[in-house]
């Protein structure tokens, strides 16, 4: 082994803070020593890799596998995964979870007075082709109240987690709605300081994607940590 | 310049949801060569209170120190089944259980070997952006010259080793702890 490429750290303000108070949830979670700094070694710069066969075509369409059809106003979401120099990411693992269109998670903890739907579990799975590119079926989630401060609601979101080429390039991320009144109000979404990296957060309406009488297209580009230009001596 | 890094938001408190499907906590089936441990523990909050919403995912090399990932081009052999993945969420208690190989040690910076190590992501409602942590094995004579071990003030390297429990030699014991005196090291590796 000769050399590591480490990878590149955020630009200020693009990425959150662990501690941000106005998510109450951070403030007795969020570590309070500093983190130390390492150089990136092979243990950084490998990951878990998992080719298209660990998914099933069919988990990319929440709206099937049921009895019926889900309540809700059904939607593509699509978008590609590059990294920060614009390479597409191909063979990347795309998981995403969500609420069904009342604002509800089919989940024991979710205790929000919405029905829940028979016909929807709210979980798929995709992996990126040969030039990034992923594609999800599903409805628009409901907005749902939460505890966090008086009167809070989380904007409609998606939930996604990209596993990337490497250890290093992980992300969880949320998907957020073009035009959501609840957007400026939500301190998750407002955790990231860096307003222009806050709102590519937000999904756009998509003509390309929307299917003449049958569902509306929103895209949405995930983009993954690039490399540093020069190797690290090993 | 070219684009920026999608910014880190929280799993939130559903991630069962969309997570559990691919949780392992069994990363070496039958087969896999290597010295076999388990281990547990728990995660904690700033008030000491169990996590019972956080997710942890490993990654690991096999036996001989090699990465299943096509940048590791080290002359060392591939276990057959053995990926080196793991994802195990908290129970309603806040613990967490798994069981693996020890890996044998890769390569480190300036030359070196690194100890054998665990990498751990930790995620949870409250969390915006993943820790990262290392997991080490106890009485590895390796643990006293490893380079990252060795960034780490003398004080806080235990919250890093894995302690023996109980009688059985193969169960390790290892907690996250998110705040306080013995809070766990966490690495900046610029996420």
């Amino acid at each position: 082994m000769k050399r590591v490429v480490a990878y590149r750290p955020p630009y200020p303000g693009t990425q959150p803070n662990h501690l941000h108070p106005p998510y109450v949830s951070s403030i007795k979670r969020a570590p309070t020593k500093p983190q130390v700094p390492i150089p990136y070694t092979l243990s950084e710069v490998t990951g878990p890799s998992f080719g298209p066969e660990i998914v099933d075509p069919k988990a990319s369409d929440l709206t099937r596998g049921h009895a019926g059809e889900p309540l809700g106003e059904r939607i593509i979401v699509s978008g590609r995964v590059l990294d920060e120099d614009s390479r597409p990411l191909a063979n990347t693992l795309v998981e995403i979870w969500q609420a069904n269109a009342a604002g509800r998670y089919l989940h024991a903890v979710d205790q929000h007075e919405a029905p829940l739907d028979p016909n929807f579990t709210g979980c798929g799975q995709a992996v990126t082709d040969a030039e990034g590119r992923y594609r999800f079926v599903t409805i628009r989630p409901g907005e749902y109240p939460w505890r966090n401060h008086y009167n809070a609601w989380r904007p409609a979101h998606i939930h996604f987690s990209l596993f990337g080429p490497a250890f290093a390039a992980r992300l969880v991320t949320q998907m957020y709605f073009p035009g959501d009144p609840l957007i400026p109000f939500d301190p998750i979404f407002n955790s990231t300081a860096d307003e222009k990296a806050r709102n590519r957060l937000i999904s756009a309406f998509d003509w390309e994607t929307t299917l003449p009488e049958h569902a509306l297209g929103y895209r949405f580009d995930l983009i993954l940590r690039g490399r540093q230009a020069t190797p690290m001596e090993e | 310049m070219g684009l920026r890094a999608t910014a880190s938001q929280t799993v939130g408190p559903y991630f069962k949801i969309g997570l559990e499907w691919l949780n392992c906590d069994n990363l070496a089936g039958e087969g896999v060569s290597g010295e076999r441990v388990t281990i547990q523990g728990r995660v904690f909050d700033g008030d000491g209170v169990p996590v019972r919403d956080a997710i942890l995912e490993i990654w690991q090399a096999n036996a001989h120190g090699k990465y299943a990932h096509p940048e590791d081009t080290q002359d060392k052999p591939l276990e057959p089944g053995f990926k080196g993945y793991g994802r195990v969420p908290t129970t309603a208690l806040g613990g967490f259980r798994f069981a693996t190989i020890k890996p044998g040690p890769v390569p480190g910076p300036e030359g070196g070997e690194q100890a054998p190590h665990l990498l751990v992501s930790v995620f949870m409602r409250g969390v915006l952006r993943r820790m990262v942590t290392r997991i080490y094995f106890p009485d590895d004579p390796r643990n006293a010259a490893d380079f990252i071990l060795n960034l780490v003030e003398p004080a806080r390297r235990s919250t890093l080793i894995a302690k023996k429990s109980g009688g059985d030699p193969g169960t390790l014991e290892w907690n996250v702890i998110l705040q306080g005196t013995d809070e766990t090291v966490f690495f900046d590796l610029g996420l």
